[in-house]
């Protein structure tokens, strides 16, 4: 059961979260992780793949279809002392459980004045771009952002996957952990060895610098982001990426300089706009750095609909071309709504 | 369980619910149950009526108080007693509890600080006790919950080797629930060791049992391959013995059992309530005649214990109780306004942190700093 802690090698996404939960179940035996398929067949995207095998069907357990069930019993066993990392097997799953993270999970420190801890971690593969049915693709992340006691993150690469995983299942408070489902085949350099306070699970990250245009994001537009960035260059804006990581609490002390340099940004995200996490941060910004402020924030987001069909989620997903027209806008180039914004 | 114990179990859920100790007194047998009670002499039987006097005592005492608009709200469990007493008293101390709201019986029971039980229906703190201090959780006040987190609490004993049980109490409202239903099918998949204690009141608020079940309620407990026992409530001895019964299940590695008390809802749901709306006296008053403490009077009479030295034992430690409530209310504090952002996290959280840094400097605007730093 040992597990290379030092040197680096290259890995998918979801390679590296496989790497963080072996870490996590090796280092505490109070680690469980939970969910459905999560055992024999190793998770519908092999996430926990050779974890049963490896640790045994008492620390790796499969889980009937009921998420109420699955993450209510977490409760349970987060009372009895263990430190549960459950899987939801699906964005769109997650709901039947919303009572029970919403009403127990996040509150249960409050409600026992602190006495009570539930450091469980909640792992949704979340977003679209996979062409899968209704209920497989959705961003549910600010339901949750929402909901105070809460920790909510998401990962944008493997070396952060995978650190970031073992930061959560280590973090006496309840996070869920939203993996960017899209993106678990990208592949990365990820050294297991790395010291996991050097860079907190809260943090947001300056991933490219730039000095025309923030860019803020997370999860799996980090990607789109980055060739935001590298066409931007071609076309002569230098746009700065800032991947949040953290969605609550976000991290603004990095974003808010950034736009005191740029005063220009776009926040760009899979889930629908009204009301989500790209409103807070054009509200936040707007509060605290007005003054620097050359236009208005733009939000780049899927649009207020139910997830779309497959074949038209490429009108829903923020791509590249959808982001760069943001850009444009906030750099008062010729953009899509040139001639008049409608109303 | 053979396919022989279910039929057997299911006999029982059928038939009239189990009773030890009958309304005027009269001590019935059952072979079963009896021999679970070799160790309840009289003596025993006294003490119970006393925890039960003093629970019903609580039960007064804060209905007063709330009138009284010491707190805000109470519910009451007046009829409950020997359900809650009973099923308690079969526990041990390291066995760990879940339930509702309406288990003051139980907390009892447990050993709580009295004045613990008030803290959240004055308002004070959405909860009074420390769990770990009574191995009881705080009341839950989602419907059914609670049953989800007993059956992973008795995963985790089974996982990590202990022989302690998990008990989830809750209600006739609650069966319908979703979790309800997920965590028996849960705890029959892991054959977990935890106690489904049902207390069928008989009323969810306004609604009536029959709105909830077809079948009488142990019998749902038949589809889960979960054995069940569908008890007389206002019976403690009955309480007792089927609770014991369940814990040496579950200690043995035998896994879940469901109990259903038959008993009722003497009281409103909350003192918010007017029961006078849905349910008509009648039903009350022939409920009042299976009062579960007038029955172990009677009961004890035909002992021969002198009826008047154990009512002088519960009266003063119903008086006690009293006592003790009353001035536990009196010296309660009133939180400080930076109780308000306390306990949110176990780590830092810049978001509130800011927010409480910002409240913090509107307080000084009035000179408060009782909230402590801001």
């Amino acid at each position: 059961m040992t597990t290379q802690t030092t040197g680096t090698s290259t890995l998918t996404l979801g390679k590296s979260i496989n790497r963080g939960l072996h870490h996590a179940l090796a280092d505490d035996d109070k680690v469980l992780v939970m969910g459905e398929d999560v055992g024999k067949l190793g998770g519908v995207f092999r996430v926990t793949d050779g974890l049963q095998q490896e640790f045994g069907p008492e620390r790796v357990l499969d889980s009937p279809l009921a998420e109420s069930g699955i993450v209510g019993t977490a409760v349970g066993l987060a009372y009895r002392g263990f430190r549960p990392v459950v899987e939801i097997q699906f964005d769109g799953f997650v709901y039947p459980a919303f009572d029970q993270i919403v009403s127990q999970v996040a509150k249960l420190r409050y409600r026992t004045q602190g006495r009570v801890s539930m450091p469980l971690t909640i792992r949704i593969p979340f977003g679209g771009g996979i062409g899968s049915p209704e209920h497989h693709s959705e961003s549910p992340e600010a339901y949750f952002a929402h909901t105070a006691g809460l920790r909510v993150v998401s990962p944008s690469n493997p070396q952060d996957a995978h650190v970031m995983i073992r930061q959560a299942i280590a973090c006496d408070d309840p996070v869920v952990y939203f993996e960017p489902k899209r993106r678990y085949h990208e592949k990365g350099e990820v050294d297991e060895g790395v010291d996991l306070g050097a860079l907190p699970l809260g943090a947001a990250q300056v991933v490219v610098a730039g000095s025309d245009v923030t860019l803020v994001t997370y999860g799996p537009l980090v990607k789109t982001a980055l060739d935001v960035a590298a066409a931007a260059a071609d076309e002569g804006v230098s746009v700065e990426v800032i991947d949040l990581r953290s969605l609550s609490p976000i991290d603004f002390a990095p974003v808010e300089a950034s736009v005191r340099k740029t005063g220009r940004v776009v926040i760009t995200h899979e889930a629908g706009q009204f009301a989500g996490l790209g409103a807070e941060i054009a509200a936040s910004l707007t509060e605290r750095c007005f003054y620097h402020l050359e236009q208005p924030p733009v939000r780049i987001t899927g649009f207020d609909i139910p997830y779309p069909p497959s074949k038209l989620e490429q009108h829903h997903l923020p791509d590249l071309d959808r982001i760069l027209d943001g850009v444009d806008r906030v750099m008062e180039r010729t953009n899509s709504l040139s001639g008049g914004a409608a109303c | 369980m053979s396919r022989e114990d279910v039929l057997t179990a299911a006999d029982t859920a059928s038939s009239e619910p189990i009773q030890l100790v009958a309304p005027d007194g009269t001590r019935r047998r059952h072979a079963e149950f009896d021999a679970m009670l070799a160790d309840v002499n009289d003596d025993v039987v006294a003490d119970l009526y006393v925890d039960m006097v003093a629970v019903r005592r609580i039960d007064t005492e804060a209905t007063h108080l709330q009138r009284q608009g010491e707190l805000a709200l109470w519910p009451p469990l007046l009829g409950q007693e020997a359900a809650q007493v009973g099923s308690a008293r079969a526990l041990r101390e390291d066995d760990f509890v879940f339930t509702s709201y309406r288990e003051n019986g139980v907390a009892y029971c447990r050993g709580v600080d009295l004045e613990d039980m008030l803290t959240v229906w004055r308002g004070n703190a959405s909860s009074g006790w420390d769990p770990y201090g009574i191995n009881m959780a705080t009341p839950q006040i989602i419907i059914g919950a609670q049953t989800l987190h007993a059956t992973g609490y008795a995963m985790g004993v089974k996982l990590d080797g202990g022989d302690q049980a998990a008990v989830a109490y809750f209600g006739d409202g609650a069966i319908t629930q979703g979790d309800v239903n997920e965590a028996l099918g849960f705890a029959a998949s892991y054959q977990a060791p935890v106690v489904f204690f049902c207390q069928n009141n008989h009323w969810a608020i306004s609604e009536p049992v029959d709105l909830q079940s077809r079948v009488p309620i142990a019998q749902r407990a038949e589809g889960f391959g979960i054995p069940h026992l569908r008890i007389d409530g206002n019976d403690i001895l009955a309480a007792l013995a089927a609770t014991r019964i369940a814990l040496e299940r579950a200690r043995s590695g035998g896994g879940p059992t469901f109990i259903e008390a038959v008993t009722y809802r003497m009281g409103p749901h909350t003192t918010a309530d007017d029961p006078t709306r849905y349910r008509d006296q009648a039903e009350l008053d022939e409920w009042k005649e299976k009062d579960p403490l007038t029955r172990i009077e009677e009961y004890l009479h035909t002992r021969g214990m002198a009826v008047d030295g154990f009512r002088e034992a519960a009266q003063h430690r119903a008086d006690d109780v009293a006592e003790k409530l009353r001035r536990g209310i009196t010296t309660m504090a009133d939180p400080e306004w930076a109780a308000v952002f306390e306990n949110v996290y176990a780590e830092d959280h810049s978001w509130l942190n800011r927010q409480r840094e910002q409240y913090g400097r509107y307080q000084n605007l009035f000179g408060s700093d009782a909230g402590g730093e801001a």
